[in-house]
Parts: structure tokens; sequence; C-alpha cells
């Protein structure tokens, strides 16, 4: 089966390879990624990095989407037999990478790995440009601080529990609060990263009585919901308002509820790495760093633009 | 043929809830014999039989086996076999997709099929040794059913077995399969295996066994010579009918007059368990379909109905031709059907009483013309007071009711469709005398009210009683009608029996 | 008599209730005790204009309305097929793709194309519940099995949908349908169940829906004899769910105007397979009873609305969940209601006068 796999997969790689055969100097990039269905987050991901390697920018890219490793890594391996310059990769798992990179090494092929970590030698990837996912949690506390609220009563509303996302923007949050006594948890929960259930908690909150004045959502989807629970309870909320609302994803609509002053705060984890690797291949030298953390977006109600919605906003509107 | 005892069972007993299954029968089986086990559905040969292989475990009773000190302490199929009592059923439960060797041999001995050519090799030599015709490494599914059953027996025989328990093993054959099943049966018995015959074709039995035992009730009712017993004795035995005392009904009880206008008749009628037949019945008349289980009295009136697949064949409806191929066909045509099974095709067992009377009558009506609450309590209502049915309330779960009570209430479901022509499958059985009699009352008088009604019944008298006309099936085929004169019992049970062997 | 009285604790009558009913009092009597003031209701002013009532009760009826109008449609398949559809939720985020799909195509958004939207929800939906019960009825496979298709592929198909992101609607009419219609205190939602039940409520009483259901539920065979096309049945019982599943997604999308193909109506068949069973109906199919399974949705999101007020700490939440349905699907099983019957036989055994009222 694996085996029927490459040779298809080889097979539409020569196809491609002959279409283009013309276009000898271009810089030839194999890419492998998760597929743009599996998020929102990804499916940006993705457009980034068919937006940075095109024809047009002097590139001439190969991509393939799985969430299998083993697929993942047969596709690769006909990369690199394929004969690209630079091998780009997201692998689904952080194990079993050793041979594919090494012959890509012994091929004198240049490996950048994005977003995802793989667990090999440092010596076998170019750089790795990858999210800090506490950093972000960080970010967006900091901000939170910035405000300089007399009393902070959040209503912490988690993301799926153990998730590197809930992790990374969970811990700064706790760990502040236990540290301050002007900053409470009115409430901890998981909501799983459902909307549905972001409101009934929130809801819940309300109708308990307690107060509370800042709406920590660990995404969009969520904070969304914990909005129409404060909406249907007609509690005023965003820029100058009495509850602080702060999500996460950067979702196009969701930066839209800042620019309307309805929210206050988004982060991102940053889905564009696309023009860092770009950079460093043109380049030609070899980064100061292996490892680079991408810089964390975290927007404010009253400093974002337009401009950046269009920029930095995921998905449709 | 030597007179070894191989196999003994005395007093057996065994009691399900409400039913005494075996009581106190008898059985021996000697070496070197084929012995039939007979009796009607529900006689207790398959709990005998059970007993035997440890399926179940008796109440009381001694079983004495043939090399085993004392008493056989048989508590599950692993011991029976033990002991040396195999048994082959009808359907076969080998493995289709190994080889025949394989099947002879997996799973009795450790470490076989580390010597693959060894036990080919036992096997080539025992199929030999019977007579089977199959090879040792041919894959089992390959086989006809016959060889396949054949295989199933020299596994069985190869096991050291002294009683050897073949449960209706030719249901699925043809004729010439069934010669060599008993070619071997032969065989076997040359060799002093005791055989134990279950079957319910009579030809069969008189074909290749020594003795039979017949059982009727759960009670023994003796054990015979082959050659003692003429066919339609044995037919006698298992009805529960001693020849010489069968009386005569008195035929002033038939009062139905048929009209002598045809109500339903069909023409070559076949379904996918009924092989083609004509049938016609008359307004007002009473009929019956009679012959031994399994001989396809319920399969054709089945087809009538549409109740299976009906494959072809012509049907007329007081002279015009109609299409019946599904229940609601016939229902819609007047006909009404109360199935052999109550349990299983008759009552919908958690519905309340009520909902069980007007269920016909709701379909017939369609899908979107819901009766009114009262209506179905007045229905409910007639119908429980008509026929006296009795249950605590109209919303009681009909499951709950007596078995009785519970053929009245689908009695009632047709009833109230009033249809022209109604059929009646063993609405008797397993009911009290009182309810019996009260049925085969109401049979007569809805044929004073002009409606066509077949009757089926295992028992012959009570068809007797209510028929005026009987149709004899045999081996699923009609193989004869008697009227007027000729409805005595001796004749319906020399027509059952084959009238030529006597 | 007696055969009579006990059976109607297997089958029907308010014995089916007991159970739900008895969980009911008893959360209503836990949250009391915790805090007093938990059941209250205050008014609001509305957003929209007028005087809006909240409050945990308000909470947990218009919370559970998803689920209580899946779990209705749940409750026919489960009778009549003897199995339940583990797509549900797929199949809701694909209506409620849908629906926003239809919604987004004109610049402003209508009544008309409010209709218009519903419609083509509840006729994609219906073909889903179409396909699954074809695979019910006529190809005989097991319920489970043949809805684990949609359950896998469900969800996909709404992604592809909506274009792999998760479109926001924002209109005045899908607000008045997630939350409140302007001079209504009482969430939309609510009346929605209402409308839903009394919708079905008359199609039990001018069609023959219940009974054939029950027959061929209860046994089949019996049923065919009887002229009941068991087929049809049974696929009838799949499509109407489907309308369930397009009313339920309709709902879940209009709450926060927006349509999240991932989290809509996450692991809710298994909460809408819990409310038929903790219901009091048999999973097995047959005699069945749609007031049980509403207010088994109703139960479950009271549990979950009490664990929310309690705080109980996120990674806790499922075992909580967990105790206290175990405790209510044993406290219905038959093992358990016989003894619970036997034991009220045996206190009313010394008092003979009151057995045959039981009975009656």
């Amino acid at each position: 089966m694996k085996k029927l796999l490459s040779l298809v997969l080889a097979l539409a790689l020569c196809l491609g390879v002959m279409a283009i055969a013309h276009a000898d100097d271009l810089i030839k990039v194999g890419i492998v990624n998760n597929p743009p269905s599996e998020s929102g987050y990804r499916a940006a991901n993705v457009a980034d990095f068919e937006k940075v390697f095109s024809t047009e920018n002097g590139y001439e890219a190969k991509t393939y989407y799985s969430i299998k490793n083993d697929e993942q890594l047969a596709a690769a391996q006909s990369f690199i037999t394929d004969g690209v310059d630079y091998l780009l990769i997201s692998a689904a798992e952080t194990t079993g990478w050793d041979v594919v990179l090494t012959n890509a090494a012994e091929a004198g092929i240049g490996v950048f790995l994005f977003d995802r970590m793989i667990d090999v030698d440092e010596a076998l990837y170019a750089a790795a440009v990858v999210s800090d996912m506490r950093q972000e949690g960080e970010t967006a506390v900091a901000w939170l601080e910035g405000l300089g609220l007399e009393e902070y009563n959040i209503i912490h509303i988690q993301g799926a529990m153990g998730s590197d996302a809930q992790i990374g923007r969970s811990n700064p949050l706790t760990e502040k609060c236990e540290a301050n006594d002007n900053w409470k948890l009115v409430v901890q929960q998981t909501a799983t990263w459902d909307e549905a259930e972001a409101k009934k908690i929130t809801e819940s909150v309300i109708n308990s009585g307690e107060k509370f004045n800042v709406i920590y959502a660990e995404n969009d989807g969520m904070a969304k919901g914990a909005v129409a629970a404060l909406d249907e309870n007609n509690i005023a909320h965003g820029v100058g308002k009495d509850v602080v609302v702060m999500g996460f994803d950067c979702n196009k609509w969701a930066l839209r509820e800042l620019l309307a002053g309805n929210w206050n705060y988004d982060g991102q984890c940053s889905p564009f790495q696309a023009q860092v690797i770009s950079d460093i291949i043109k380049s030609g030298e070899a980064p100061a760093q292996k490892i680079i953390i991408s810089v964390e977006k975290g927007f404010d109600a009253t400093t974002i633009t337009e401009q950046d919605v269009l920029d930095y906003g995921l998905g449709e509107e | 043929m030597q007179e070894e005892t191989v196999l003994s069972m005395r007093g057996i007993c065994k009691e399900f809830p409400g039913v005494k299954a075996l009581q106190n029968v008898d059985f021996t089986l000697r070496r070197g014999e084929i012995h039939a086990l007979m009796g009607e559905n529900g006689a207790g040969k398959s709990t005998l039989i059970k007993v035997l292989t440890g399926v179940y475990t008796k109440d009381a009773g001694h079983i004495q086996m043939e090399g085993t000190e004392g008493e056989a302490n048989i508590r599950s199929p692993q011991d029976a076999q033990n002991i040396g009592i195999s048994t082959v059923y009808q359907e076969i439960t080998l493995c289709p997709n190994l080889t025949v060797a394989e099947n002879m041999f997996i799973g009795r001995e450790a470490g076989l099929l580390t010597h693959r050519k060894e036990y080919e090799k036992k096997a080539e030599q025992l199929l030999k040794n019977l007579n089977i015709p199959a090879r040792a490494r041919q894959e089992l599914s390959s086989c006809s059913l016959a060889v396949q059953q054949m295989v199933a027996i020299a596994r069985a025989v190869d096991m050291n077995c002294k009683v050897l328990i073949l449960d209706e093993p030719t249901s699925s054959l043809d004729e010439k399969e069934v010669q060599m099943l008993f070619s071997l049966m032969r065989d076997l018995r040359s060799r002093g295996v005791g055989i134990i015959f279950v079957t319910h074709f009579l030809e069969q039995v008189y074909e290749v066994c020594d003795r039979i035992t017949v059982l009727r009730n759960g009670e023994l009712v003796g054990e015979y010579i082959i050659q003692d017993l003429p066919q339609v004795q044995l037919v006698a035995k298992m009805m529960g009918k001693e020849l010489d005392e069968t009386i005569e009904i008195d035929a002033s009880g038939k009062k139905n007059t048929p009209t002598g206008e045809t109500v339903y008749e069909a023409e070559n009628l076949s379904s996918s368990e009924a092989k083609p037949f004509n049938f016609k019945i008359s307004r007002g008349e009473v009929n019956g379909f009679t012959g031994l289980l399994g001989s396809g009295r319920s399969e054709s009136v089945r087809a009538i109905f549409g109740a299976d697949r009906v494959t072809g064949g012509k049907v007329r409806m007081n002279g015009k031709q109609v299409r019946i191929s599904r229940p609601i066909d016939a229902m819609k045509n007047g006909i009404g059907y109360l199935p052999e099974d109550r349990k299983r095709d008759g009552i919908i067992a958690d519905l309340s009483v009520r909902d069980n009377i007007i269920l016909a009558l709701q379909v017939m009506k369609g899908f979107f013309h819901p009766m009114s609450r009262s209506e179905m309590e007045k229905f409910a209502d007639e119908y429980i007071h008509t026929l006296n049915i009795k249950t605590a309330s109209k919303d009681t779960p009909v499951g709950s009711l007596s078995g009785g009570n519970q053929q009245k209430v689908i009695l009632a479901r047709w009833l109230l469709t009033h249809p022209e022509y109604l059929i009646l499958d063993e609405p008797t059985r397993g009911i009290d005398i009182g309810t019996k009699l009260e049925i085969q009352r109401l049979v007569l008088k809805l044929a004073e009210e002009n409606v066509s009604v077949t009757f089926i019944s295992s028992e012959i008298e009570e068809m007797l009683r209510t028929c005026s006309r009987l149709i004899v099936m045999r081996d699923r085929k009609i193989v004869g009608e008697l009227t007027g004169d000729e409805l005595s019992q001796t004749n319906i049970m020399k027509t059952i029996a084959g009238g030529e062997k006597q | 008599m007696r055969k009579a009285g006990k059976a109607s604790w297997k089958t029907g009558g308010i014995g089916q209730l007991m159970i739900p009913l008895i969980a009911v009092g008893l959360l209503i009597l836990f949250n009391l005790i915790r805090d007093p003031s938990f059941f209250s209701i205050h008014t609001t002013p509305g957003n929209s204009g007028g005087i809006v009532l909240t409050g945990n009760l308000i909470s947990i009826i218009n919370g559970a309305s998803e689920l209580a109008v899946l779990a209705m449609g749940m409750t026919l398949v489960t009778a009549a097929c003897g199995g339940q559809d583990i797509s549900v939720g797929a199949a809701a985020a694909i209506a409620g793709s849908v629906f926003v799909r239809v919604l987004k195509t004109p610049d402003v958004i209508t009544g008309g194309t409010m209709i218009l939207a519903f419609a083509s929800c509840c006729v994609v939906a219906m073909l889903f519940g179409a396909f699954n019960g074809t695979l019910v009825a006529v190809f005989r496979i097991q319920p489970m099995i043949a809805t684990l298709i949609l359950y896998t592929c469900g969800r996909s198909i709404a992604y592809w949908i909506n274009g792999g992101a998760t479109p926001t609607v924002s209109s005045p009419i899908i607000n008045a349908i997630g939350s409140y219609i302007p001079g209504v205190p009482i969430p939309t939602p609510i009346f929605i169940v209402l409308a839903v039940g009394i919708l079905l409520a008359l199609v039990f009483r001018f069609t023959n829906l219940r009974l054939y259901t029950q027959s061929v539920g209860i046994n089949q065979g019996a049923a065919k004899l009887n002229g009941i096309n068991s087929t049809m049945i049974k696929l009838l019982s799949f499509i109407i769910l489907g309308l369930c599943v397009a009313t339920a997604g309709c709902i879940g999308v209009s709450r926060l105007s927006l349509i999240n193909h991932e989290t809509l109506l996450l692991d809710v068949e298994m909460d809408a397979i819990l409310a038929v069973a903790i219901g009091g109906n048999s999973l097995g199919g047959g005699k069945f009873r749609i007031s049980g399974s509403i207010l088994g949705a109703y139960i479950i999101q009271m549990l979950t609305i009490t664990l929310y007020a309690m705080k109980v700490p996120s990674t806790n939440v499922k075992a909580y969940k967990a105790i206290v349905i175990i405790l209510l699907v044993v406290m219905g099983s038959p093992v358990v209601k016989k003894k619970i019957a036997d034991f009220w036989k045996h206190l009313r055994g010394s008092h003979p006068a009151s057995v045959g009222k039981e009975a009656a």
C-alpha cells in the first residue's frame, strides 16, 4: 500500500516536473504539511506558504498534505529523490524522521522545520521556525495587566484540557492570579473549544450574580459564545465598557469585532512562517540561531487597523 | 442384529417453566442399530437429544453408557463427546473454508498442524474406509452438502463414538444425496455404531431404520421394531389416536353447506417456501389442510396470504383476478390470517390488548386515518366481550395474557376486519380445552355467516368436527382431497401415511 | 391482576417516567440545599428592548433545546429500529452549514431568505436521514454501523460546505431565533422545542405513526403480517430525525451567529441517546415515550449547569457527570426496576386494599 502510494506520488511529481520543466532557474522546494482541513490555523498556514513560495517569488513548490506521519515520510523521501533544493516540513509526529533527514543531508538538501519541532539532532536541519504557545499566553496576560484595572475578576474559559494551546494560554494567567491578590478567577472551566459550552459557563456565572469584568477565552469561538451570553443579559462589553473580552486565534470576523470595539484583545499563534524561511533561503546564509520563535501578535482594539485585519486575519469573513 | 445395549435412558424427566417437556421417558439404543426417534412438534424429541448431549441437565432419571461404570455423568456437550456420544446437526457446524482433513481433526489434538502430512494421510484413509467421495486436501465448501454432512459424521466416527445422533440430517439433501448418506449409515451400523436418527420423513424411516421410539407430549408412546409397525400405525401413534378406537365424528356437526360460489381460487400458486399448488374455497365453506409437520401445509396458506415472497401463480377473488404479493394486498381483498406461531408472528407482546385488537383494521384504514380513541375502545370492548377474553383491562400488554386469551385477541383482530376468507393456522395449539371448543364453535358460526374459513390443526379430530373438506399434504405436495363420507380418521391417516404403504 | 401491574413498570404507564422524575426531584433538591437562590428567576432589560427573564432555570430549559429536539427524533429511530443514530451531531453540522451558506448568499437577510435557508437545511438533513434509513431499513445494517459512515465523514462534508472557514452571520432575525424575540421575555429556542413537540403530538394524533412504529419495534414479523410496511416505517423514523437534526442545527447556529463545523453540537449524539435511555425508553426498540426523552434531555442539561455552578474543576467535570449518569442508568435498569417493584409490592402487601388499585 505504502509502495503504491509513493509510486503514485512519484508519478504525480514527474508529471509536475514535466509541466514546468522550462523554468530551470526557479528554486525547488518540497513542502510537507498537515492538510488545510485540520483547522482554521492550518488553512491560513497553507495559504501563507502558497503565497510566499510562488512562481512569482522565484520558487517551484511541490506540496504534500497528510496528518499521517508515514505518508509524510514517504512524501519527503520522494521529494529528496526528486532532487528538490529545500525541504520544508511540518511533521505530524515528532519522531521517526532521522533516516529521511539524514538522506536529505547526504543529498545536500536544506531542511527547514516550521510550526512543529521534530525530535532529531540539530545538525540535520538548517532552521526551525516554531511557535511558543506560552509566549502567547504571557503576551496576553501582560496586555491585560497593562490595562491597570483595580480588580481583575476573570471568567477563564479553557480549551480542550491538555492540548498545547490550552496549556500555553492557561498557565501564565493561572500563575498571575495565584501571585496577585487583586487578580481573581471567578471561574476556570473548560468548554473544550465549544462555543455553546462557553456560553453556558458564562451564563452560569451571570446567574450566580458574581461580579466579573474580564472574559479570557482561549479561542475566538468561545469568546463569541461568552459574548452571546453577555448580550442576552444586556451586559456591556468591549472598549470602555464593563467587561473586557479577550480571545485567541485572530479569525477575520473576530478582528472585526475588535475593530468595532466589541472585544478588547485577540492574541495569535502565528501561522505565518513562510516569509521567515524564504528570507533565510534568499539570503543564502545560515541563521544566527537554529530555532526561531515566531513573533506572536496580540491585537488591541484601540490600535487595530483595517490593514491588520486583512494582513493577519484568518479565514473568510 | 445384536442385542447388546449401548445406551440406556430410564425415567428421564425435564421440566421448563410451565411445561413438562419430558415425563418419565425411557430410551434404549443397541449396538449396531439405526433407531428412529419420532414424534410431532413438541413431543420432546429435541429435549431428549439435548439431555443426552448435555445441553440440558435432566431433572430426574438415569443414563447408562456402555463402557462407563455406573451412571453416565453428562453435564456438557464435551462430557457427552468424551464418553462416546457425537451429534451431527441439520446445519453444518464445520468450517467451510478449511480443508476436509483440517475439519476432521481441528481442535482435537495439540500440535496437529505441525503434522500436516500425517493427518492428511489419516483423513484420506478414513474417507476411503467410509466410501466418502471427498479428498483430504479439498476445501470443505467445494463439497456438496451431503458430503459435508458425511465429513461431519466421519469426524464423529473417528472420535470413537458409540452413539451417533443425526438430527434431521436429510432435510436439505436431494434424493441422490440421501441415498449416499443412508449407505454410510448402513456401513456404520455394520461396524457396530448405534445411530439415533431424528427425522420427519416417514419413508426414510422405513427405508433405513431398525427400530422406532415414538414420543408424544413429552411422554413415551412405545418402542417398536420396524416390521411390526405399519406406516399408518406410526402416524396414529404420533398423533395419539389408536386406529381401532377412532370414532367417526357425527357428520351433523358440520353445518356448513357451501353455496358453490367460489370466493378464492389459486392456480399454480408458489412462494419462496411453497411448491406450486392449486386451491379454491367456496363461500361459507370450512376446509382444512392437514399433513405432518413439514408437509408444507403452513407454507401453502402463507403463500395465499402473501406472507412469504410469492413467486408465481394466478389468484382470483370472487372470479376477478387480483395480485396478492404482500399481506396488505390479501387484507384489502378480504383475507385474514392467524399465523401458526402466535408468539413470533401473531401478538405484539408489549402493546395493549386494545392496540392488538384494532391493529389489522387500523392498518387497512391507512396510515393517515387513525381511529378515534372512543372507536378503538368500542371495538376492543365489543370483542373482549364477544370472545370472552380474560384480561385485567384493555390496556394490559397482551404478552401477559394466557396463551388461549392471546389467541382470542388475534382472532378478534381478524374478525374486526370482517374478512370474506379467514385462514386459521393452528389456532388451538397449546391452549386449554375450553378455549379450543369456543374457537371451533366460532369457526362454524362464521361459516354460517358465509365467511370461508381454512382451518389447520394437528388434531385430526378437531378438523373433522369443523371441516367439510380436507386437503392432505405430504412432502410439500397435495396428495389428496377428502370430502363427505371420505372424511374419517382412518382415511385421513392412510392418506397422510401414503395409502400404498400400509 | 398482579401481572398487569408489574408489566406497567416495564412498558409505558407512569412507571416509565418514575426514574427520570425522581432524578429531576433529586437534582432540584440538591441545588436548593446547596444554594436556595439557584432557581431564582430575574428580570433584566433585554438588549433588544423589553424585559427578559434570566436565571439558571431559564438557562437549563433554553440550553437543552437542541438536545431535546434531537432526543425526540432519536426516540422514534430507537423505537422503530432498535438501534441508535450516532451521526446526528455530524449531520447537524452539515445542516447548520447549509443554513448559513444559503443565508449568506444574498446581501441582506430577509424573512424570505430565512425560510429558504431553513427549508434547504431541512431538505439536506432529510436526505442524509434517508441515506441512513436506507442502509438500516433496506440493507438491514445495524443502525450504529450504518450511521457510523456519516458520523465519520459528516464534519468533513460540513467543512467543505463552509469552504474551510467558520462563517459568521449577523442579522436581527438570526438573533431573534437564537436568543430573544424583541418584546418576548422567554428565549426563542424554548418555543421551538414546544413547537416541535406539538407538531409531533399532532402527527401522532392524526396518523398511525405511534402504533406502526411500536409494532415494528416490538415484533417486526407480526407487524409485517398485519400489513405494516416496516421498511417504510424505519425509513420514516430516520427522515423525521433528519428534520429534528435540521432544527437543532439551526438553533445551534443562531445562538452564536456562527457555524463552526468542528464544534457545533459536538458529541451530542451520545447525550441524545442518553436522554432516550434516561427517559425510560428501551434502547432495544418497541414502546416509547417522547416525554420521557425530553425529560432526559433536561436532566442532562440540569446536571451540566449544576456542575458549572458548583465550579467543579475542568478536569473533573466528566468524571462527575459519569457518576451521576451511571446511577441514573442503573436505577432505570430492568433488574433494579424489578427490585423496586417487588419492594413496593412487599410494602403494599400489608395493605391488601391498595393492591387492586395499583393493578387498575
